[in-house]
Order: structure tokens, then sequence, then C-alpha cells
């Protein structure tokens, strides 16, 4: 079937990826019908701060796509397959321009070009940025763009809607979705000829992390109970520099030490800049997993952190004012408002925290899951970053993934012989009232557990024991405890018998679905005797070749996850020993 | 230092339903903001005077500031509930729902206006298509700056909030709206469909009815120079009136 205007994609997340696959989907006269909790201008991707990498090479230093993608896969430790790394980096400094072209408000130099900075894992100024909130300027253009063909008919928007489940046919193949209105609680079916899922990160796993609100996994989670595989799991990025909150942990950007900022701590009365000493070439910009376990010996090991707390200081106050306001004017005001200090001033006070998902939905070289009509693309998916992600890459990869799902939906659709809107309606109304049974059972739900309890205990043990250093006996316990918390999430007390905006029976669906996802996470971190990247095991603290260069695969049973592996495609680079 | 906060939260269940207000006692901590307190009070769901109730309803996503939708009604000023830290207020903390927008249920509003008011202003730049085109116009630093500045607009609504010209009488679409229509007449590829943007500001609920109260600017959580905005699009409306009124396309 050539492809047409009465085909139709959804889109499921209205971040950066879900808009940048609207946009190519849109502009190839597909019509669009988009999903989003939030308003997409509200969506996680606002939080990106510091930037997004592109090897432009303005400054005369040499940097080439090539280099950023040695660099890209060095910093993950070998673990991304590798045509799909050099393929985002080559296309990187296009979507600069076409972004500035789009109107996101870059640094400029003097001159008025682009200005670039540093981030870690590289020596070259490979990051353009928009201030301090790169993210949010980047969303907002591409949520323009959409509005734009939204104007022309082109895009239908459900925002305040969330995706419950894929409908699947009994050859397996998907035909749309499920999903609810989150005011009036309408159970709704959606037909599509291929569903693009851009559902972002699982940080809310963890309970308190960089993550906003929404970034629970559910959609994640939900499908993997469907059959869709789930890739990585256990690779989960601690920013080294968060600040520790009651709600949640704020993140402090990279861009902070891009532009000068030092760690340091007291050793003997005197200034320790434990980064510098330990890592001369590179220092205070040496990788995300590497700063974190840094910090995590300061502080647990070492007994140095800041009066014997878990605290080291970032220290901004040698910088120029001009510069702050000019760069990271966005991050001082965080810390500003929510620490009530003035970083300029006074060194901020920082701590690891959970921030983003290397893992996710498993997806061939062109975004599609192992179910036909399921793609992903962004934070969702599990391709680009390896075991560790380089700083500035996340939103780097949420507009290539993007834009190759587009592009392979386009095809898709080009080969189907039937269209979603002459499948049988059995299947629609079928997964429809399954979701409808799921959401009566939790509504009527008057137990003795209160969700949000049950979800802070699970965040709790998830921080604990599966972060940055991990032992085997403790993820045993971690499952055992995640195992526990599934059955007491059956004995939920909703408290809330209305059926207008009941945003605890939501919570209680996703929660069911996070813990599914913290088992991916615990078990594959259990399964992987190795050290690599982000995922540390002080028993076996070095990284595994031989047995671990491989992409862990999980599986639905109704007996919980299985486990396989797949080899990575390091076809292009010799995985190197990783030194800093 | 008091041992414990009190709050006390406007609920309505349903739009049509009455309101009526609930006081919370917590445990005082040190650095909570209202969200931590809204996240203690749904673990309980108990009134201070132990009587059991519905959860409260209210949206959250980023607590930086950045996403915009706890923006809500605090101790009578408009602001983020992630930003409102609890040490600086005074209690009882009120908390109500934003008020120039139709209510959802106790502190969620509904603000899609704000976004299709962002279409009526063709608050985008009209590219042609996605195609890599090279390196775009040079913008000067000091542009950026300006530009910089509006594009921060998160939505929140604040500024409608205290807005005396937004009410059940007009259509004024606000401040925040406005800003970007300067916002995309200020880029160079944006300009290209000026007139129209002003234009879409010349009729009803357009920039007429702005009364210059400039309540605007003093409440902007992101401190956007949100005047300067209206007077730019003001000014080029008048310098192009002749055109605008002969319909001119560019």
């Amino acid at each position: 079937m050539a492809s047409n205007s009465k085909q139709k994609v959804i889109v499921v997340g209205g971040g950066l990826a879900g808009l940048f696959a609207t946009i190519k989907l849109a502009e190839r006269g597909i019509s669009v019908q988009l999903i989003s909790i939030v308003p997409c201008k509200r969506s996680h991707s606002a939080c990106a701060q510091g930037g997004i990498n592109a090897s432009v090479n303005t400054q005369g230093e040499g940097d080439s796509p090539r280099i950023h993608f040695e660099e890209t896969l060095h910093g993950g430790d070998y673990l991304a397959n590798q045509p799909m790394v050099l393929g985002m980096c080559e296309r990187a400094p296009s979507y600069i321009y076409l972004l500035d072209r789009m109107g996101v408000a870059f640094n400029r130099t003097g001159a008025g070009d682009i200005d670039f900075r540093r981030f870690g894992g590289t020596k070259f100024h490979r990051t353009a940025f928009a201030g301090s909130t790169t993210g949010q300027q980047m969303l907002y253009s591409l949520d323009e763009q959409v509005r734009r063909f939204e104007a022309e008919g082109l895009v239908k928007r459900y925002e305040g809607w969330e995706f419950l489940s894929a409908v699947i046919d009994d050859t397996g193949v998907s035909h749309g979705v499920v999903a609810i209105n989150l005011t009036n609680l309408e159970i709704q079916s959606f037909r599509a000829d291929a569903v693009v899922m851009a559902t972002g990160g699982v940080g809310v796993i963890y309970g308190r992390s960089t993550n906003s609100m929404i970034c629970t996994g559910s959609a994640a989670g939900a499908l993997f109970q469907q059959g869709v595989w789930y890739a990585n799991g256990e690779f989960i990025q601690v920013h080294p520099t968060a600040i520790r909150g009651e709600d949640k942990h704020r993140l402090i950007s990279e861009a902070v030490r891009g532009e000068g900022g030092r760690l340091w701590t007291y050793k003997d009365n005197q200034r320790w800049y434990f980064l510098e000493e330990w890592y001369p070439n590179y220092g205070n910009l040496v990788p995300r997993d590497i700063a974190s376990r840094a910090i995590f010996k300061v502080c647990r090991e070492l007994k140095l952190g800041v009066k014997g707390e878990d605290v080291v200081y970032l220290d901004i106050s040698h910088i120029d004012r001009k510069i702050l306001e000019d760069k990271l004017q966005g991050i001082l005001e965080i810390y500003e408002k929510f620490v009530g200090e003035d970083p300029s001033k006074v060194p901020m006070r920082v701590f690891p925290a959970v921030h983003y998902t290397m893992g996710g939905i498993y997806i061939d070289a062109k975004q599609m899951s192992n179910v036909p009509g399921i793609l992903a693309a962004g934070e969702c998916e599990y391709q680009y970053h390896g075991a560790n992600r380089l700083g500035a890459n996340s939103l780097l990869s949420c507009l290539y993934g993007g834009e190759l799902a587009a592009e392979r939906a386009e095809e898709y659709l080009s080969g189907l012989k039937t269209s979603a809107e002459s499948v049988s309606s059995r299947w629609f109304d079928h997964q429809r009232k399954l979701e409808e049974e799921k959401f009566e059972t939790i509504f009527r739900s008057r137990g003795r557990e209160n969700p949000y309890r049950l979800w802070e205990e699970m965040g709790q043990w998830m921080t604990d024991h599966v972060t940055v250093i991990r032992y085997n006996p403790k993820l045993k316990e971690t499952d055992t405890k995640l195992l526990e918390l599934k059955e007491r999430l059956k004995d939920v007390n909703v408290g809330d018998s209305s059926r207008w905006a009941n945003q605890t029976v939501v919570f209680t669906r996703q929660l069911a679905n996070m813990i599914e996802l913290a088992r991916i996470v615990t078990l594959g971190a259990l399964r992987r005797n190795e050290s690599r990247g982000s995922h540390y095991k002080p028993d076996f603290p070095a990284r595994d070749d031989a047995n671990w260069l491989k992409t862990t695969v999980a599986k639905w049973t109704p007996s919980g996850p299985e486990f396989s592996d797949e080899a990575v495609d390091t076809s292009l680079v010799e995985p190197k020993e990783r030194k800093y | 230092m008091s041992d414990k906060v009190v709050l006390r939260i406007r609920r309505q269940e349903t739009p049509k339903a009455n309101p009526h207000w609930e006081e919370y006692h917590l445990a005082y901590r040190p650095y909570l903001n209202v969200i931590s307190c809204l996240h203690e009070i749904r673990k309980t769901l108990k009134t201070f005077d132990g009587r059991p109730t519905s959860p409260i309803a209210w949206e959250s996503s980023c607590l930086e500031e950045i996403c915009g939708i706890c923006t809500m009604v605090i101790n009578g000023r408009v602001r983020q509930a992630c930003s409102a830290l609890v040490d600086p207020l005074s209690q009882p903390i009120t908390l109500e729902p934003m008020t120039k927008f139709s209510l959802v249920r106790d502190l969620i509003v509904d603000r899609s206006s704000l976004f299709e008011n962002l279409k009526r202003v063709k608050a985008w730049v009209p590219l042609k298509d996605t195609s890599d085109q090279g390196a775009g116009p040079k913008i000067l630093p000091q542009d950026q700056h300006v530009n910089y500045a509006l594009s921060r607009c998160f939505s929140c609504g604040a500024c409608l909030e205290v807005c005396p010209q937004v009410n059940e009488k007009t259509q004024f679409v606000g401040a925040a709206v406005l800003s970007q229509a300067r916002l995309f007449n200020r880029h160079p590829l944006g300009k290209e469909i000026k007139l129209e943007r002003l234009r879409a500001l010349m009729g009803e609920g357009g920039i007429e009815d702005c009364g210059n109260a400039q309540n605007c600017l003093a409440i902007c959580p992101k401190e956007i120079p949100l005047v300067d905005s209206i007077a730019e699009v003001n000014r080029d409306i008048t310098f192009n009136l002749v055109k605008l009124i002969e319909g001119e396309k560019a």
C-alpha cells in the first residue's frame, strides 16, 4: 500500500523525540495523533540544561563527527551498537543548523556564529547551548513547529491523555493503542498503522531522581508485559552533581564544569580537588559514571564529605560574573531558588542522583521493536549510549532516533497490505475492555496500603542498592522486596471515589508497571557479573569483554523477566581499555 | 520556629461542585516546599483533626520551575508550588487554583487556551521543511540576549492571572502570547510572517485590550520583559498600520 493521507501514525510522548518524529512524519504527509500525558511544552526534555553535541569544529580544534563517534563509544564503555552511533554523530551538525533556523536562541560568539562549550568525556568545544536551558529551548521550537502542522490539520494532539497499552493482534502485529483521558477517565482505543513510543526514562522508579514526576516508565513497563523486549535495563546513569531535595533531586548541569566549575572537599583542612588530582587529563570533566563513583569514594569510603555528610562542593565562585549570567543563568537561578544561597559567592553543595536511563525498549537498527508496528525513539529505547551516556548526547539521540523512527514508519506503512482502519474491531474492543477492567479493579480497591508509601519504599530500596555501587546479595534482596511490593500493591486503598481526575487510580496503575521495570533493572544488574560504565560491582571490578560485551535482552514471562544476550555490533572500532 | 506547618487548601471535586476549605497540619522540617507538603498529605489522607478525606488533585512534573505545570495561588500570590519554599511563607499557607482558567479539580485548571492563542499569533518560524540547509543567518550576541530572555516563557499563565484585563468580558490573549509574537518577529526567518502576527493582534482580544497595568511584569517568574514586548508589538502595529489595513502579506 502506497503511503497516503489515510494512513495514520500514533506518536506517544510529546518530548523532543516524539515531537521530532511527529514533524518528520507530518512533513511526509502522514497524519499523526500525538498522545502526551502533559501539554508537550511541559515534557521532561525541558529539564535538559547543558546543551547538544555536534562536531561542527567552529573553533578549529580539529574535531570531527568521527571523533565524536569514537568518544561516544568510549564514554559508553563499548556497549552501544556502533553503526547507529556513527549515523547519529554524522547527522549532528545539520541538526544544530536546523534548530537555529527554527529559532532556538543558541548562545553566540562575537561574530554572530553559534558558540560551543566543553562537556564531559571530550577535550573539544562540541556542545551548542542556549544559556543553560537548552532542552527547554529545543522543546519549544519543535512544539511550535508541531503547532504549525496542527493548525494545518496534519497533527491532532491528545494532551492530558496517557498511553495504557498497545493493541496487538493474534499474529503479533500492532494496530494501535489504548489510552485514558486523565480528566474524565474515559478509556479509548486508537487505530494506527504504526506507533512510535517516545515516553522517556524511568527515573521515578528510584523515587527521587533528577527526572520529572512523569518519567515513570509506565508505558515501557506496560509494553514489556505485552511482549515488547527491553534491553540493557541495568544501565542507569547517576549524575554526579545534583542538589538533594525532599521532593526530588535537582540537577546542576555538567555545563557548570564545562565552563570551569571545580569539585572539591576538605582534606587536612585544605581544599582538595579530588577529580583534578585523580584524573589530571580530564579533571572535572571525566564522564559522569566516573565522577559519581569518585564522589561516592570521597564521601562513603574516605568519609571526607563536607562535614562528614554526603556532600561535596561544586565551586564557580572564581568564574567571572558576566560569564555566569550569560551562560549558566538558569542553573544559578535553580540553586538560588531552591537552596537560598548565591552560588557565585558560596560553593554549591551537591551529591550524585539518578539521572538517565541508558537501557530501554529493544529496537533494531531502524528503531523498530520486536513487535511489528511498534517503534521507539528517545530515552525510552536503548541504542546510542551503551553503558554510560556522555553529557549533551541525549538531546542529539532524541532527534536522530525521532527522525529514524519517522523514516522507518513510512517505510513500514508503504509495505502494509491492509490499513489499521480495516482491522477487525475485536482487537481494539478486547484491549479496551481489558484496560477498563483493570481500571475498575483499582478504582474499587479499598485495602490497607497507600500507593505513594509503596512507591517511596521502592524508591529507597532501588536508590540504596541499584545505583552507583552494586552487590549481588543486596540485588537479590531488592528483587525479593519488589515482589513483596507487587503483592502489597494488590491491597491498596485508593481513597478516592470520584470518576473525575482521579489521580490515585492512575498512579497505582503506573506503579504496577514501574515495579516490573524495577525488576528488569535489578535482575539485569544481578546477572551482569562485571563492571562497565554506570554498572559497577566491587566484587567484579573489571570490564569482562569475553563474557559481557553483550546487550542484555529481557522478555516478559508470567513468572518474571527472562534474560538472554545479544552480540554488540563492534564492526567499526575495536573496544579499548577505558581510561581518562 | 513552629514545629508544624499549617496548610489551608481550597477543594472542589468537579467544575460544578461547591468549593470548600480543608486544613492540614504537618511536622515541620527544614527545606520543605509546597510540593513536599502535598506529597506528605497524600500519604495520610486525613485533615488536621483526623477526619478522612479524598486525595487532593494537583499537577506537578519537573519540580525545577521549568515546566510551569504546578502553578497555583499560594498565600494569594500566583506562583509555582515547586519553588515555593515553606520557610519564608506566612502560615497558615493557603493553596488555591488559578482563577482565570476553568477549574478541573481542586488545584488543577485547564490552561489549553494559552496554547490555542499561540496558534492565533503563529508563534513559530515558518520553515519550508526540515531538510539540511546549512548554517542559518548570523545573530549577534546582543540580539540573542533579548531573544533568549523572551524564549524562556513556560506558559505558566501567571501574567494572565494578575491581569485586570483578563476577565469574563474580554478575550485578551495576555502578555505571554504578545511576547511570543515579538520573539518570532525578531527572528531573521520568523519575521517573514510578521504582518500576519501583527494583524492577528489587532482584533478582539488583541493588543488594544491591554490596559497597561504592568502587573504581568511584576509577577513573571522568569522576569521576562513583558511590558517591552507589548510596547514593541504596539509600535510595530502603528508603523505598519497602512500595510496591515491594506492586507499586505509580508
